[in-house]
């Protein structure tokens, strides 16, 4: 089923790249997170000596999975309908919505708490309750600063990671009105705990509440949520009704098996041995927790990705968030550039394989890359990334191999040129002689910043390197022949066997 | 078509035929030779108080963590004689008498519980609702959390703690230090919504 909802980027990937680019503040505040999360993780996977098998399990796990996941969704329906859970289907963001509007509706509230949950942006669930009346608060830390802010979450974990803490004191003094603005200090202790005042109210009276899961198990019908406040706690337990929207590839096949994703996912995510808190609940608990519990298994795309061969690797993903902190792209640009739910590496690839490469521009996503490979390894489940970047981008090509293209015809030109030595040696004359004035304007750098059109489309991003003063044959040809007058004129003895061969 | 056979039939039809085989070459045993160190250490490190004794200076440990004029809420089987050295006010929760929101809200409230089993290697507390440790939010809406484990519950790795849950269907928190966020520049905070402080106690037969 194609992917719809907040998985396509509305303007292509470098129109909005360049953008963000001009905002200096936020690559400061992106360079310093990523920075500590990085060195963080590093620490945290050293210390575990069997993470590369850990890994190899992972990603063989998850491979599993998607090879049975009928059969796996079935059993996991069977379990979790047994233990008192109703189990709801939707085969796109539309239908979620709908089935969790429905929900909402039937319990007579119209405000729910949320916990931090991708698979609900992606559906654009908040936008589509409002339509029909029905707040919904985010509780999460980041979440809350992001909503309170009417902006788009730009990091899978962090989703305020593009803020400092001075501009999150003035989010949260604009947004939280009890909050008295002139006591508020912009220290990270201060400001949780005016979030904490804000929100307590909030969790006590709410009469349901909306989560993700980060694992579905199979044999046993448990849902899993891995959390750090308490605010997920608080919503899986207080609440009289609770709705869990899942992927159907959140699916693990035991219980057992959380043994290898709750030591893969908190040192990948946070760099922690064990997040603070993990919640694993079965249906419903009698005298403890919600009376109603639902869930709703999501395709919205999943099952095209599952359809690609090469993409299907993807929905291995467990949202860890690791590539994005290592990408030397996603570091610059930050994730409201890729337009989608999910941005960074992972998000290169998951939003345009769940849409189709014509949704938006999701098309551009998979060049936002260097292809430098430091997110597959980096990836806990050993999602080659860089391998899907190369597919999608081929199937790109692929697809538009009836239209004109510039680069076509360029690179055409270009295998004429280089096919014939002597056409090849006239080129790059010809080519110097015509740079020969931009060499005054380079300078020292030896490179142009700016060419013009059609050649703009190259130095839009990058720098173009000019045509060298003489190339490395006419170098050689040169040297040979000094060589050879010395040799003739003053012979030095065992020199003249270091005498180079024309070259061929 | 329903959502549902639309979706399983659209599954079955994209997926790769073969089956996969999963390696198990990681460490399932997660051998420790000092379980209840490592276990003290791990805890330490996430800002959490952490204690030992031997079965005799419980009571006299747990006096001092829940000192006079807080309230102690317990569940129903927590041991009278844990809190015989307690000077504090005395609150059960059972499934009779519930302790309502406000009351396990209230400031001043401290939770005391045993737990399932414990995690050397990561620091990590389960709870699965036993009779020491009662429902969910006895242990969520506090705002200081003291936890006795036995040094026989602790296990080195998770793989073995998933394994000695005797029925992982029953509701199953894992606490690895008091609540925290890193959400403001990645800068761990202690103390969001959950207990702000913790206070694990290792009681060690063998310990003097």
């Amino acid at each position: 089923m194609t992917g719809t909802g907040r998985i396509s980027a509305a303007v292509p990937f470098p129109t909005a790249a360049r953008r963000q680019l001009a905002d200096p503040q936020l690559r400061a505040n992106l360079r310093r997170a990523t920075r500590t999360i990085r060195n963080r993780r590093s620490q945290a996977v050293d210390e575990v000596t069997d993470w590369e098998a850990l890994r190899a399990t992972g990603a063989a796990i998850k491979d599993d999975v998607l090879s049975r996941l009928p059969e796996l969704l079935e059993e996991f329906e069977t379990r979790a309908t047994a233990a008192g859970a109703h189990v709801h289907w939707a085969r796109d963001a539309a239908e979620a919505c709908a089935v969790v509007t429905g929900l909402v509706r039937a319990t007579g509230t119209d405000e729910v708490v949320k916990v931090k949950s991708m698979a609900t942006q992606e559906i654009g669930l908040n936008e589509a309750l409002a339509e029909a009346g029905i707040s919904a608060v985010e509780t999460d830390l980041a979440e809350l600063i992001v909503q309170l802010a009417d902006d788009t979450p730009s990091h899978i974990l962090v989703p305020a990671i593009h803020y400092n803490r001075r501009q999150i004191r003035d989010i949260l003094t604009a947004g939280m009105p009890a909050v008295d603005a002139s006591r508020l200090t912009d220290e990270p202790a201060a400001l949780a705990e005016a979030a904490r005042r804000h929100l307590r109210e909030r969790f006590l009276s709410a009469r349901v509440a909306v989560s993700g899961a980060n694992f579905a198990v199979a044999d046993t019908g448990s849902l899993v949520v891995v959390e750090s406040e308490g605010n997920g706690r608080m919503c899986l337990t207080l609440p009289d009704t609770l709705i869990s929207v899942v992927g159907v590839e959140k699916i693990v096949p035991t219980f057992a098996d959380l043994e290898v994703f709750l030591q893969l996912l908190p040192r990948s995510a946070t760099g922690e041995r064990m997040n603070p808190y993990t919640s694993i609940w079965t249906g419903v608990h009698p005298g403890d927790g919600p009376r109603n519990v639902h869930i709703v298994l999501l395709d919205n795309g999943r099952s095209d990705t599952l359809a690609d061969e090469v993409g299907r690797q993807a929905l291995r993903c467990i949202r860890c968030s690791a590539c994005l902190n290592v990408c030397p792209v996603y570091e610059q640009v930050g994730g409201h550039a890729y337009g989608s739910t999910y941005p960074g590496p992972i998000g290169a690839i998951l939003s345009p394989l769940m849409t189709g490469p014509d949704s938006g521009a999701n098309r551009t996503l998979p060049y936002a890359s260097t292809l430098c490979g430091a997110c597959y390894d980096a990836c806990p489940v050993r999602i080659d990334i860089p391998q899907v970047l190369v597919h999608l981008r081929q199937v790109g090509v692929d697809a538009r191999r009836d239209r004109p293209s510039l680069e076509r015809v360029a690179l055409r030109a270009a295998s004429n040129l280089i096919r014939d030595r002597r056409r090849y040696a006239m080129a790059l004359r010809a080519a110097r002689r015509g740079a020969a004035p931009l060499r005054l304007l380079a300078g020292s750098r030896g490179t142009a910043r700016r060419l013009p059109w059609p050649l703009s489309a190259w130095t839009t991003s990058r720098d173009a390197p000019l045509p060298a003063r003489q190339t490395f044959r006419e170098w050689w040809a040169v040297r040979a022949a000094d060589e050879s007058a010395q040799v003739a004129g003053n012979p030095v003895a065992g020199d003249a066997t270091h005498e180079p061969e024309e070259p061929r | 078509m329903t959502a549902r056979a639309d979706v399983l039939a659209r599954l079955r039809a994209a997926r790769a035929g073969t089956p996969v085989a999963v390696p198990r070459a990681y460490d399932r045993r997660g051998e420790v030779v000092d379980r209840v160190s490592v276990l003290a250490e791990r805890v330490r490190d996430y800002q959490a108080g952490v204690q030992r004794t031997g079965p005799a200076g419980l009571p006299e440990i747990l006096g001092r963590l829940l000192p006079e004029g807080r309230t102690v809420i317990m569940p129903a089987g927590v041991p009278e004689q844990w809190v015989t050295g307690c000077q504090a006010r005395l609150r059960w929760d059972s499934d009779a008498n519930p302790l309502s929101v406000a009351e396990l809200a209230a400031d001043g409230v401290s939770v005391l519980t045993g737990c399932t089993v414990a995690v050397a290697l990561t620091g990590t507390l389960i709870l699965d609702g036993g009779p020491d440790q009662g429902r969910r939010l006895l242990t969520l809406l506090p705002d200081h959390h003291v936890c006795v484990v036995r040094a026989e519950q602790i296990v080195g790795g998770l793989p073995a703690a998933l394994a000695r849950l005797p029925d992982p269907t029953r509701p199953l928190t894992l606490i690895s230090g008091p609540s925290a966020t890193s959400d403001i520049e990645l800068d761990r905070v202690d103390g969001v919504h959950g207990p702000r402080r913790l206070d694990v106690v290792i009681v060690d037969d063998d310990h003097g």
